[in-house]
């Protein structure tokens, strides 16, 4: 069972539409006891950086996620600052993150982009992958993603870079370690490019 | 590459959708859910539903509505009409919607934006506004409640403040060029692109997609909003929702 954890933040509910529609065992989970009973879990995120890390803290599913994906290695999906909150922090707030994946959150820098719109980075945007790995199985990397965004995840390893996005120069638009996975880009809201990368996870047979 | 984003823009009166010519003459063409699903099977950008009767009837968001469309929509939805708090807002955007498009309620108190910004994100506020060319002098006024009331503010004026405040985009919607189907009104958008640095969808008056690709080429990265052209064909205005496939809309980008 996929479950996609609902702590208030995040489009939870498009997340469900999809995988109700691809016939997946899901379950929207806001309750800590429920998490274990995952085999698989999708963290959404839509906001501010603390914002979103103080409604984990607040959901009081923090702990109990932690545990489940550091020392259980249950694998896990986060979509935007679901991905974000996955670093050390945040160049947009003060609160630390989950310390899963070495990096940090940046701001684009503005001076780089040329045109106008400066941010956010909004719209579909093509990636380029980096790790051909199988979470990108059968994805049109011209049609891209819908992106949303001011913040975007450096990584410190290049190992933990799935795939990268340009925007004013190249950023990471996805990121992974084994078993821990995360997107900049909105799956939920990216057609049938989307719908089959929340497909793929629930297919990846990892160890 | 960003590409820039081709809108459809879904007017909802009396819980069907409607197209108007200036803000008049309302036609129907067809059920919001209906549509939402044909433009998933389109891969549409990017969705808009403006709920038009909301301000004016002096009522607030149809959560309902919003529910079933928001669960049904595979692409990002705006939408607006008749928020006025920052309760509905959040509530709108858990239900499912990317962002909340405000007018006379963000007119009326700039504060809003913010206060809901704080919570959602920036980037999920949306101000639309409607202009209409002044009669003498030249300039344009800006109006609320559909086109009946003009707004005290001062078009460049309202959008400094949004630049300074932050907000995630601004939709700018003609009520001259609205359903003529005569090409954008590029000199108007213009003016505010060089005024700001957020994301702009301009609004009103799209008629071709020759229309569309002539508002990209001159704005690199916009949001090309439409409704006839995405839900009349023909000259006699046959109801019929279309929009371009991947191959159609690529040498639009």
């Amino acid at each position: 069972m996929i479950g996609i954890i609902d702590y208030g933040s995040g489009n939870v509910q498009a997340i469900a539409t999809i995988y109700k529609n691809l016939n997946i065992d899901y379950q929207v989970i806001s309750d800590k006891s429920d998490l274990k009973k995952a085999d698989k879990l999708i963290l959404p995120g839509v906001g501010a950086f603390d914002a979103t890390m103080q409604q984990l803290i607040d959901s009081g599913l923090r702990d109990e996620l932690s545990d489940l994906v550091i020392n259980k290695k249950v694998p896990i999906l986060g979509i935007c600052v679901g991905l974000q909150v996955m670093g050390f922090g945040s160049d947009e707030g003060d609160l630390p993150g989950l310390g899963w994946i070495q990096g940090r959150v940046k701001k684009f820098n503005i001076n780089k982009i040329e045109s106008k719109p400066k941010l956010p980075h909004m719209g579909w945007n093509t990636i380029k992958d980096i790790q051909n790995h199988s979470l990108f199985k059968g994805i049109d990397n011209q049609f891209g993603f819908y992106f949303v965004h001011s913040f975007y995840f450096e990584c410190e390893k290049e190992q933990n870079i799935l795939t990268t996005s340009n925007y004013g120069g190249e950023f990471t638009s996805s990121i992974y370690d084994n078993h821990i996975f995360g997107t900049q880009f909105h799956p939920e809201k990216s057609h049938g490019n989307g719908v089959q990368l929340l497909k793929n996870f629930a297919e990846l047979e990892l160890c | 590459m960003l590409r820039s984003r081709i809108i459809p823009c879904l007017l909802v009166h009396n819980k069907g959708l409607v197209k108007t010519v200036n803000f008049k003459e309302p036609k129907y063409v067809g059920d919001p859910i209906n549509a939402v699903k044909i433009f998933n099977e389109k891969e549409v950008d990017e969705l808009i539903v403006l709920d038009i009767d909301a301000t004016k009837e002096n009522r607030g968001p149809n959560i309902e509505m919003i529910k079933n469309l928001a669960d049904e929509c595979r692409m990002p939805f705006c939408y607006g009409g008749g928020i006025t708090t920052v309760e509905q807002a959040i509530k709108i955007i858990n239900l499912g919607a990317e962002k909340v498009a405000l007018s006379y309620s963000a007119l009326n108190n700039i504060n809003l934006c913010q206060e809901i910004g704080a919570i959602t994100g920036n980037q999920s506020v949306v101000v639309v506004l409607d202009v209409k060319k002044k009669k003498l002098f030249g300039g344009y006024d800006i109006y609320t409640h559909n086109g009946t009331k003009k707004s005290k503010w001062k078009l460049d004026d309202l959008v400094a403040k949004l630049e300074e405040i932050g907000i995630g985009e601004i939709v700018i919607n003609s009520i001259d060029n609205d359903g003529t189907m005569q090409g954008y009104d590029t000199a108007l958008v213009e003016n505010i692109r060089k005024k700001c640095s957020m994301p702009i969808t301009v609004l009103g008056g799209a008629g071709t997609l020759d229309d569309i690709k002539k508002l990209i080429s001159k704005f690199k990265i916009i949001g090309a909003a439409a409704g006839s052209l995405f839900v009349f064909k023909g000259k006699y205005r046959a109801v019929l929702i279309s929009y371009p496939n991947l191959q159609e809309r690529t040498p639009l980008y």
